[in-house]
């Protein structure tokens, strides 16, 4: 199973980053080969639609799992049409974040933050 | 012909401008601020026709579509996203381009009109006006703008155009004969009037400088136009009477000094279309 992280940078010790349309990265863990890989963002460089991008990105890359801080109402819709859940990460670490998953510490996102919330950040 | 009224920064006076010359010239109104079209409250015309502008957006029949993915992938306004369940539309950010239908490999894309703003046709004692307006939450305006445009004939049309230079304001001065630019004698108005005027220049239109709430004593306008050799067609000297007529929702010209004043700016942009 793939498991998606908002990340501020491009290595497994970089921060979770806490918006989902607008961070600069998406940290992609396998949990069977317990491998990384990192992606920069589409949705960052969208001038309109950021959290529709990333979130067709996260869909297509096949993930089953999104752990970030916020997530915007279309992006949400994306998310769900894609059948993936998304949990709110405590804005630590990556591994740590993955590590609080797997322990089953983390809780599941409900309901969309307000559209652009990341923006200005 | 057709002459569009901008500013690099709000508030400075273009409808005021707008509607004043219109009227004392016999010129045509278009409001093209489709966000917030205000010239009508001081022309007060009498509304004669409404139509309702459309953009095509996408329909896409879930039975025929093949989940290849193709639409969303070329549209270039993430309209659309392909997930598992199918394809998701966000109607509010199409743009009405029609890729998708077109990459559609098995037809599964129609195209209907969705509703996003009206235009309001009408006019005064004196003139024809029009104005555009832009339905509350929609975001594109230039649909609506490039629609009135189409309406607008031959005879001389003053085009009242949004703030800053958007592309709304690209929209509403493509094609124009001349352009005048409204400001005011700050440093704000000076610094996005600069903007403004590389606009103008970038897309080869005549234009002219009419300076508004202007104060002898703080005069960097007229120095910089003459720093750069631009028509100052007009300064509308900063007076409360102006203020008043304003608040009532009345031509300035009904003031006869301020009356001979637009008769002389119309005379003016006429000259800057003469010379260019």
């Amino acid at each position: 199973m793939k498991i998606c992280i908002t990340s501020m940078g491009n290595e497994k010790d970089a921060m979770m980053d806490s918006r989902f349309g607008r961070c600069p990265y998406f940290a992609i863990y396998d949990t069977e080969t317990k491998e990384y890989e990192f992606m920069e963002n589409n949705g960052v460089t969208a001038p309109g639609g950021a959290g529709i991008a990333a979130g067709q990105q996260v869909v297509s890359k096949g993930a089953e799992v999104v752990i970030t801080g916020f997530i915007g109402p279309n992006a949400k819709r994306v998310i769900e049409g894609g059948q993936i859940k998304v949990y709110n990460g405590k804005g630590g670490s990556i591994e740590a974040e993955i590590k609080l998953y797997e322990e089953g510490k983390l809780t599941m996102i409900e309901n969309a933050a307000p559209a652009h919330s990341g923006m200005g950040k | 012909m057709k002459i569009a009224v901008l500013s690099g920064k709000g508030g400075t006076g273009k409808t005021t401008v707008s509607t004043n010359i219109a009227t004392v010239m016999n010129w045509n109104y278009v409001d093209c601020d489709v966000e917030e079209p205000n010239g009508f409250i001081f022309l007060k015309p009498e509304v004669k026709k409404t139509e309702y502008v459309k953009i095509p957006v996408p329909k896409i029949d879930e039975e025929k579509c093949i989940r290849c993915n193709k639409c969303a992938d070329v549209c270039q306004f993430n309209a659309l996203a392909g997930t598992k369940t199918g394809i998701i539309f966000f109607d509010k950010l199409c743009h009405g381009c029609g890729a998708c239908t077109m990459v559609c490999p098995v037809g599964a894309i129609t195209e209907e009109g969705r509703k996003i703003g009206k235009i309001d046709i009408g006019n005064t004692e004196s003139i024809k006006c029009m104005r555009g307006l832009l339905d509350i939450g929609e975001p594109m305006a230039p649909p609506i703008i490039k629609r009135l445009k189409a309406l607008v004939d031959e005879e001389t049309t003053i085009i009242d155009c949004s703030p800053g230079s958007s592309c709304s304001v690209v929209a509403a001065i493509e094609g124009v004969d001349v352009a005048i630019l409204v400001t005011e004698a700050t440093p704000f108005g000076l610094h996005d009037l600069k903007i403004a005027v590389e606009l103008v220049r970038q897309m080869n239109i005549p234009f002219g400088i009419v300076l508004n709430r202007a104060d002898e004593e703080h005069d960097l306008i007229t120095r910089y136009c003459e720093e750069e050799k631009i028509a100052l067609v007009g300064k509308i000297p900063y007076a409360k009477k102006a203020a008043v007529l304003y608040s009532e929702g009345k031509l300035l010209i009904e003031d006869e000094e301020y009356n001979k004043m637009f008769k002389g700016i119309g005379e003016r942009i006429l000259g800057v279309k003469a010379c260019s």
